[in-house]
């Protein structure tokens, strides 16, 4: 490994918000722990394949580990359903050689293209949420290289619970996660049955998931975002279970688990900003509402459709200009649909667009203190950076404050360090752990630094 | 950490208690209170200063700081940074000085100079050495179209503002290797306490109206803006006027 490393410049997937940092790239554990060593006074952070939307993976004037090169698949248990993998493989790549197997990743989020470690440290979710819970629930064990330069086997029932905890949602800052065995899921094939319908309004919508969200393992919603007035977050439910060999046609059956993801093309750089204005944003929602079927079901869609329709198409962020972007994440509980509906108004009535709607409902949380997801309704919007946005989610995050919900800090890039604090009241078992492990507060990020983590 | 949407969480103003410093503070504490030093020479203007930003919310620290004395300069940045990283620093003092006395008395253009020129490349000295150690950091440079092509008028004041201009366009290049970013502001006739008394030309603006070009600025990335905005227009026309036409300009 180069200790000395690489000076770069990193942003997050939002593209905003750059900083310079030393990027060492170990290939072992050892190196790993080498890299703990060589963290000088501005500290060390894990990165992997920099999907978090905002500074999570960034360490301004420090050191960031690329851990992508610890990409091992070192055992698969077929009997048991699990597999025991080294942090920086991608959830593409593991998907690649788990599917033929039958088994399945029992989380996925909105892509592939995440590493293993960064999906513990964001406790990513997906749409089996309601049911399934997030990320962390389906971590046997993991190894976690601290600030002492340890190697910790943590495991969330065993003695170091409370760091496997807090390790999970932890935003990377209570080690280096380097190994983790994950508890999978078994499918027949590679397809999903879907169920396509369409909501005339917010409220519909609501009723339809709140409805029959229970029958479905994996269940989404695109709403519209633009629309005001009666048709305020009218959406597009999609809602399936992964499909029996049975049910696929003829064609499909003979290669039932034949992983199938096509790269359409990849977003060129320097691209202008403001391709995606009032008068685009608007035409694409229209659009996107208007070619759902109003009601459809038991089609057979497959993984990049179903799943990950983004990933088709590379590098994808650049396409909001040189500003970059913000995604905005929040939940609030059940109950709080008032907050929910004042939110969306907001949004619509902001004159700021967005294309990337996304609410579903969540399950229970999981134990871990800075973990996203509670019971309740997620709401998620992409908007370019332009004036005036940081007043629209100001007001947003005092909306969610008062619901009792809570951003989501892998897509956070702009919150203020008093109202995160408020977000997740158990920020202080968080810290507890982490003086712990890390008295001097060796694991740090730009995140870290913004928010007084 | 300057955020995605370029809100800062601390801002160094040296010359802290000029118009433009203090309206830049306010403009910022107004989105989100964060941490101020206020370095400044001691008085009464700098404890008022100090009082409304706290009253906005803000955390301020004042520092004594002698723009004629550019060896002091390094120890007051650091003294900045010992609570924490510096988001944006901004150099806002200088003088305007008597034009006349600028151009005959020795005395009063070396101070012109030392202030308005030395102390500032002092100042981005140290600044630098600070937005490199943290790896990210926008210094903010106040200077002025007088810097772009010396009139009759104020030629000594424009001159040291060319320097200064120049110095910090090219650091900017220079920092952007280190993570770091500066933005020239060249603001035309600005209405504030160095210029009172003093006959307002055309195209004229205010303190706030900088402030609000300089919080823009640094949100979009901006390394080189003009307040208000036609001026950079206005100046390219006037930099490429002939010397006959230009002699006879009424300002």
């Amino acid at each position: 490994m180069s200790v000395t490393g690489s000076r770069r410049t990193l942003t997050g997937w939002g593209r905003t918000a750059p900083t310079m940092a030393r990027v060492v790239t170990p290939t072992s554990v050892d190196d790993v722990v080498d890299a703990v060593r060589c963290g000088g006074d501005r500290g060390v952070i894990g990165r992997g394949l920099g999907r978090s939307y905002g500074d999570a993976a960034q360490n301004a004037g420090g050191v960031v580990v690329d851990l992508t090169r610890l990409d091992a698949v070192h055992q698969v248990d077929q009997g048991a359903a699990t597999v025991e993998v080294a942090a920086g493989v991608s959830l593409d790549r593991l998907m690649r050689r788990l599917l033929p197997l039958g088994l399945w990743i029992p989380v996925l989020p909105g892509t592939r293209q995440v590493t293993v470690g960064g999906a513990i440290a964001a406790d990513v979710h997906g749409k089996n949420h309601h049911l399934d819970g997030s990320f962390g629930a389906h971590v046997a064990s993991l190894d976690l290289v601290t600030a002492d330069g340890a190697v910790r086997r943590c495991e969330p029932d065993g003695p170091e619970a409370d760091l496997f905890w807090a390790t999970v949602g932890g935003m990377g800052l209570t080690g280096f996660v380097v190994r983790a065995v994950l508890r999978l899921h078994r499918v027949e094939s590679a397809y999903f049955a879907v169920d396509t319908e369409r909501a005339r309004d917010l409220d519909d919508l609501m009723d339809r998931l709140d409805r029959d969200d229970a029958a479905y393992p994996y269940s989404v919603a695109w709403f519209d975002s633009v629309a005001t007035g009666r048709r305020l977050g009218r959406a597009v439910i999609t809602r399936g279970r992964s499909a029996r060999v049975d049910e696929l046609p003829p064609g499909l059956r003979g290669d039932p688990l034949r992983f199938d993801a096509p790269r359409l093309g990849t977003v060129p750089p320097g691209l202008p900003g403001g391709l995606l204005n009032r008068l685009s944003a608007r035409a694409f929602n229209e659009v996107w509402f208007r070619k759902a079927p109003e009601q459809r079901r038991g089609e057979i869609q497959k993984i990049t459709r179903f799943f990950h329709p983004l990933d088709v198409v590379a590098e994808w962020n650049r396409g909001y200009g040189p500003r970059g972007f913000c995604q905005y994440q929040f939940v609030v509980p059940f109950g709080a649909e008032d907050a929910l509906h004042a939110a969306v108004r907001r949004i619509a009535g902001s004159g700021h667009v967005s294309c990337l709607n996304v609410l579903k409902r969540f399950g229970p949380g999981d134990p871990a203190p800075l973990s996203f997801p509670t019971a309740g309704w997620t709401l998620a919007v992409d908007i370019p950076v332009g004036p005036g946005l940081a007043g629209l989610f100001d007001a947003l995050d005092e909306l969610v404050l008062d619901a009792g919900g809570r951003v989501y800090l892998a897509k956070d890039a702009r919150l203020s360090a008093a109202t995160l604090a408020q977000m997740y009241p158990r920020l202080d078992d968080f810290r507890a752990v982490r003086a712990r492990v890390d008295p001097d507060g060796l694991f740090r990020s730009d995140l870290a630094r913004r928010l007084a983590l | 950490m300057i955020d995605a949407l370029g809100t800062p969480q601390s801002l160094l103003l040296l010359g802290g208690t000029s118009d433009i410093a203090v309206a830049i503070a306010t403009e910022y504490a107004r989105r989100r209170p964060l941490r101020v030093v206020v370095a400044a020479r001691p008085s009464s203007r700098r404890d008022d200063t100090a009082a409304t930003l706290e009253a906005a919310g803000c955390t301020v620290e004042a520092l004594d700081f002698e723009a004629t004395r550019p060896e002091t300069h390094r120890a007051v940045v650091e003294q900045a940074a010992a609570d924490g990283d510096i988001d944006i620093a901004v150099v806002a003092h200088g003088i305007l000085g008597d034009p006349e006395q600028a151009w005959t008395d020795p005395a009063a253009a070396i101070q012109l100079a030392e202030v308005n020129y030395v102390s500032p490349v002092a100042c981005g000295v140290a600044l630098a050495t600070q937005v490199r150690r943290q790896g990210h950091g926008v210094i903010v440079a106040l200077s002025s179209v007088a810097g772009e092509r010396a009139r009759r008028s104020n030629f000594a004041y424009g001159s040291t503002k060319a320097g200064m201009d120049a110095f910090y366009s090219g650091l900017g290049t220079a920092l952007r290797e280190h993570g770091g970013r500066v933005l020239v502001v060249r603001p035309g006739f600005v209405r504030s306490k160095m210029t009172e008394g003093l006959d307002t030309p055309p195209l004229s603006t205010t303190p706030e109206a900088v402030a609000r070009a300089v919080v823009e600025g640094v949100a979009s990335g901006a390394e080189l803006i003009w307040v208000p905005k036609p001026m950079r227009w206005v100046m390219t026309v006037v930099r490429h006027l002939p010397r006959p036409v230009f002699r006879r300009l009424p300002f």
